[in-house]
């Protein structure tokens, strides 16, 4: 049932601007997979393509190992939620979601009104119809609804009829073009998981739109990070977090923003926002470039040193479990704010405007080079380790 | 013991400026009001009174007699005749025009080129003086020297005195009657069509509905249906209302063979001065627009709950 | 984007249809010109031909300028559109702003006396109104032919929905600003609703230029006559028998709002359509 898909070099421009460019990924058979970008990245298009909704310019989609590109949507075997749901809103519930049946298993004269239900075979394929748009409504938590219009349900209900559209025919393939963006926060979450629950029942394989990473992250097997029309980085979600390929992927993910403090490699040790790191990367020695701290990796200190920042506080937010604080870095070391998230327990009194050191562990802090590449520095020499043992 | 006690200056109760909002609003709103009153609300209740009166304009006196009017009119064979033609123009120009006005919308709409030129071309005749337009017609239509008589005798086909012949005038009205409206029924489907979401027709490929005749019965046509009810009640609004070609083209002749309501109404009231009995025919066309327009309003309250 | 690209034969096909229907649409209007710019001996001659042997256009234009009162009608037509369509304007805009924007006693009656207007077509006021012009002595006047217009509900009512559109916010600034409520009116809302102005304008313009219902009841003489009637008393005079010129005088009361109509198409499209809606 399930298939496996991949595209290679996919190109794609609407009127010179580029929207994809050379876009190339291979999706494991019941894999979830979500692409996830901010808006404009491109990855909607992609999705269309898959869907045959659009075409490429360049490149090929292989769906189950057999090109597609010449096929239309219906021939496909893959099914889609819309982000607005696209329910006929003249239809009920339960032909909404029989009219993907209707289209393949009755003829053109069979689907005429009135005349189409004298034709032969025409009522045992409706009866068997009916009893799997029963199924599904079933399985959905819907089946009371199936006489109502569209404009009678509430957004979550109107979500899971989509979602039951797509799934009554088994399709190969489930596109999701972000579906939960209409619904309340609430909602959201709960849906979110309804739809892995779904992906695990169903086992086929799922690609996921969205431009929310608390969904990528938590929903999926890899998510492939987009932006400006090309793939960064394909991975499992702790993956993509702990060990980002370049700056863009370590920025977009992670709430709040990774810190990112402009940085210069020496040879033994790098400097950046007025103190030194025990950090060094051979092949950046001599250059500017990055460092990216996550702000969880901040603990406090006792006082200042090597590898200790130390600034104001400019900010504190509370958010019950954790403490955000917002560091104000001194001017003489290129300034700027650093945010920390502290479990609030192990935080004493931290108050707005006093003087605060905070330490980072030398293995989690992420280089970068100056062209955004994410960089592997050297391994530690053994005099340092043991000096923190 | 009674103290009297002086409330201090400052928490004395502020002494409200008088608030001059609804003044201004009177005074800005005074004009329209007097107005409709005078020459909206005030008119359509005089035409129910005169109608109830044997009233000729001009004479000295009237009185009142009841419905007789009403029952006269009934009796009239004018006005029975000038009903039906009046009814079965707008059974045929409504069909017509909204059939056709839908067709050329979905023509344009279907591909990109040229669009705003067919458009144009097409909403000309509406905004056209239909009064200068009918002396147009009259000449293409003229027996001998017409175009469409010179056209027809070219491919060997009869031909008729379009306007002098009773069995041809209504039909011949009718047509010029579609020839004006399509273009008016074309804009509100083009309307219609945009307003369709782009999402439907994507979910509708997908499921396996993407020939032509699919995509149209299963998105387009029911989507457009509240505006297809518009579409006809306006058009048929339009229709009743029809008087510049009767007037200017046939008189309502031959044989009262184009008489139609609102001209009757124009010759009883301001031709034969029968005062009375015009505001009888009045109150007739007053029932049957009111009528319509309530029936629009209850297809403009439903198209909310379709969306 | 909502239907799928056409394939050439399908698009060719669209383009036959439509330039077939669309031709037929054009027939009267080029028929109009045709023989207004003919000389009789051709018009009465059997034959298709669209353009004249012998042009005739000089002759037939400066008849239909000279032997009828045309540019009088004309005249007529812009005076009372012009008057008609200020008056609309002067009055329905601060009753409308009043509905959208002010809280007053009677705001409701008010509403539902426009609604009701918005109902009864002109037709049927037609024969009280003139009897009231009848008696105020008003009859065969300018002010006859305008009067009746000078409210309109329709304008009342599209000029309110757009106002309500705008932000309590801006109102309450131009007051802080120290303008008077008539003032917050002509130099703030009218301006801002210049969408629903300018489509308010071509709809009136259009009804009153093309309306020939009401002048033929309230106007005799000749020198008040707006176009339609102009053209009907012409046709009538004429006998029919001069069509160059009756044709050439078709052509010239069509052609300012036709070409006013391709100037700005979009416009007459929003102004019209959304008109009765």
């Amino acid at each position: 049932m399930t298939a496996g898909l991949t595209f290679n070099g996919i190109n794609k421009s609407f009127g010179g601007a580029h929207v994809l460019r050379q876009v190339s990924l291979d999706v494991a058979s019941g894999e979830f997979l979500s692409l996830l970008g901010p808006s404009g990245c491109g990855k909607s298009t992609l999705l269309r393509i898959i869907a045959g909704l659009e075409r490429q310019d360049a490149g090929t989609v292989a769906i189950g190992g057999r090109r597609v590109d010449d096929l239309r949507p219906k021939q496909r075997d893959i099914a889609m939620v819309f982000q607005s749901y696209a329910l006929y809103p003249h239809m009920s519930v339960a032909d909404n979601i029989a009219l993907p049946l209707r289209m393949r298993r009755l003829s053109g004269m069979q689907r005429l009104p009135l005349v189409g239900g004298l034709l032969p075979g025409s009522r045992t394929t409706q009866a068997g119809i009916a009893k799997e748009v029963t199924r599904t409504a079933r399985a959905l938590g819907i089946e009371s609804l199936l006489a109502r219009k569209p404009g009678q349900l509430s957004g979550g209900q109107r979500q899971r009829v989509a979602v039951g559209r797509a799934m009554v025919r088994n399709p190969a393939i489930f596109l999701m073009d972000e579906p939960l963006s209409n619904l309340d926060a609430k909602l959201r979450v709960q849906m979110r998981a309804e739809i892995k629950e779904l992906h695990r029942r169903l086992g086929v394989t799922f690609i996921y739109v969205t431009h929310d990473q608390t969904e990528a992250m938590t929903m999926s097997d890899r998510v492939a990070v987009m932006a400006e029309g090309e793939i960064l980085q394909v991975d499992a979600p702790q993956v993509i977090y702990a060990d980002p390929a370049n700056r863009k992927v370590a920025e977009f993910v992670g709430s709040p923003k990774i810190n990112m403090l402009p940085a210069r490699f020496g040879a033994d040790l790098t400097h950046a926002a007025g103190t030194t790191f025990d950090v060094r990367a051979r092949e950046l020695a001599g250059t500017a470039g990055t460092l990216g701290i996550r702000p969880e990796a901040l603990h406090l200190a006792e006082a200042p040193g090597t590898g200790i920042f130390t600034g104001r506080v400019r900010l504190l937010e509370h958010m019950g479990s954790d403490l955000f604080v917002h560091l104000d870095l001194p001017h003489d070391g290129e300034g700027g704010t650093l945010i920390a998230r502290l479990l609030a327990e192990r935080a004493p009194q931290i108050a707005f405007g006093q003087t605060l050191h905070l330490g980072v562990r030398t293995g989690r802090i992420l280089v970068f080079a100056a062209d955004g590449r994410r960089v592997q520095p050297d391994p530690a020499p053994a005099a340092v380790l043991r000096s923190y043992a | 013991m009674r103290a009297v006690v002086d409330i201090p200056e400052a928490t004395r109760p502020v002494r409200q400026r008088p608030d001059t909002e609804p003044i201004a609003a009177c005074l800005l709103a005074a004009p329209a009001f007097a107005l409709i009153l005078l020459l909206f609300i005030l008119p359509t209740l005089a035409v129910f009174v005169i109608a109830t009166t044997d009233w000729q304009f001009g004479a000295r006196s009237l009185s009142f007699v009841g419905l007789r009017n009403f029952a006269e009119l009934l009796a009239d064979s004018t006005f029975r005749i000038s009903f039906a033609n009046t009814c079965l123009y707008v059974l045929v120009v409504v069909p017509a025009t909204t059939a056709i006005g839908l067709a050329v919308a979905l023509l344009i709409e279907s591909g990109q080129s040229l669009r705003a030129f067919y458009r144009a071309v097409h909403f000309l005749p509406f905004m056209a003086t239909l009064a200068a337009m009918a002396v147009a017609w009259e000449a293409l239509l003229h027996p001998t020297i017409g175009l469409a008589n010179q056209t027809l005798t070219a491919l060997g086909l009869p031909t008729a005195n379009w306007l002098r012949d009773e069995r041809t005038v209504l039909p011949v009205l009718g047509l010029i009657g579609i020839w004006q409206n399509l273009g008016f029924a074309m804009v509100l489907f083009l309307a219609g069509l945009k307003s369709i979401p782009s999402e439907l027709y994507d979910a509708s490929e997908i499921d396996g509905a993407d020939g032509t005749f699919d995509r149209l019965r299963i998105v387009t046509l029911p989507m457009l249906g509240p505006v297809t009810m518009f579409v006809v009640i306006v058009v048929a609004l339009r229709a009743f209302q029809t008087f510049d070609t009767v007037k200017i083209l046939t008189q309502g002749g031959p044989a009262k063979a184009s008489e139609m309501l609102l001209y009757t109404l124009y010759v009883e009231s301001f031709e034969f001065l029968r005062t009375g009995y015009g505001a009888a025919v009045t109150v007739v066309f007053l029932a049957i627009v009111v009528g319509l327009t309530l029936l629009q309003a209850r297809v403009m309250d439903k198209r909310v709950h379709y969306q | 984007m909502s239907l799928r690209r056409l394939g050439p034969v399908a698009a060719l096909a669209r383009h036959a249809v439509l330039l077939a229907s669309g031709a037929l649409m054009l027939i009267p209007f080029v028929w109009m010109v045709s023989l207004s710019l003919k000389p009789p001996g051709e018009i009465f001659r059997a034959g298709f031909s669209l353009l004249p042997e012998q042009w005739y256009a000089v002759e037939n234009y400066s008849r239909a300028l000279t032997a009828s009162p045309l540019p009088r009608y004309m005249l007529n037509g812009v005076l009372v559109c012009g008057a008609i369509l200020s008056l609309q304007i002067a009055i329905c805009a601060p009753a409308a702003y009043a509905l959208a924007k002010l809280r007053f006693f009677g705001r409701e009656g008010l509403f539902t006396l426009v609604l009701i207007g918005l109902l009864i077509p002109h037709e049927v006021l037609a024969l009280p109104l003139f009897i009231l012009a009848y008696k105020l002595g008003l009859l065969d006047t300018y002010a006859a032919l305008i009067m009746p217009f000078a409210v309109s509900p329709f304008g009342i009512f599209l000029f309110r929905q757009f106002f309500k559109s705008i932000p309590d916010d801006i109102v309450h600034a131009a007051r802080l600003d120290g303008l008077s409520e008539l003032a917050i009116v002509w130099r703030v809302m009218l301006p801002m609703a210049m969408p629903a102005v300018i489509a308010f304008s071509i709809f009136s313009i259009v009804s009153h230029w093309n309306d020939l219902f009401w002048p033929l009841i309230a106007v005799r003489s000749e020198q008040l006559m707006p176009p339609p009637l102009g053209i009907m008393a012409f046709k009538n005079e004429e006998a029919g028998s001069d069509y160059g010129p009756l044709m050439a005088c078709a052509t010239l009361v069509v052609a300012p709002l036709v070409v006013a109509f391709l100037a700005a198409q979009r416009w007459f499209v929003e102004g019209l359509g959304g008109g009765v809606k």
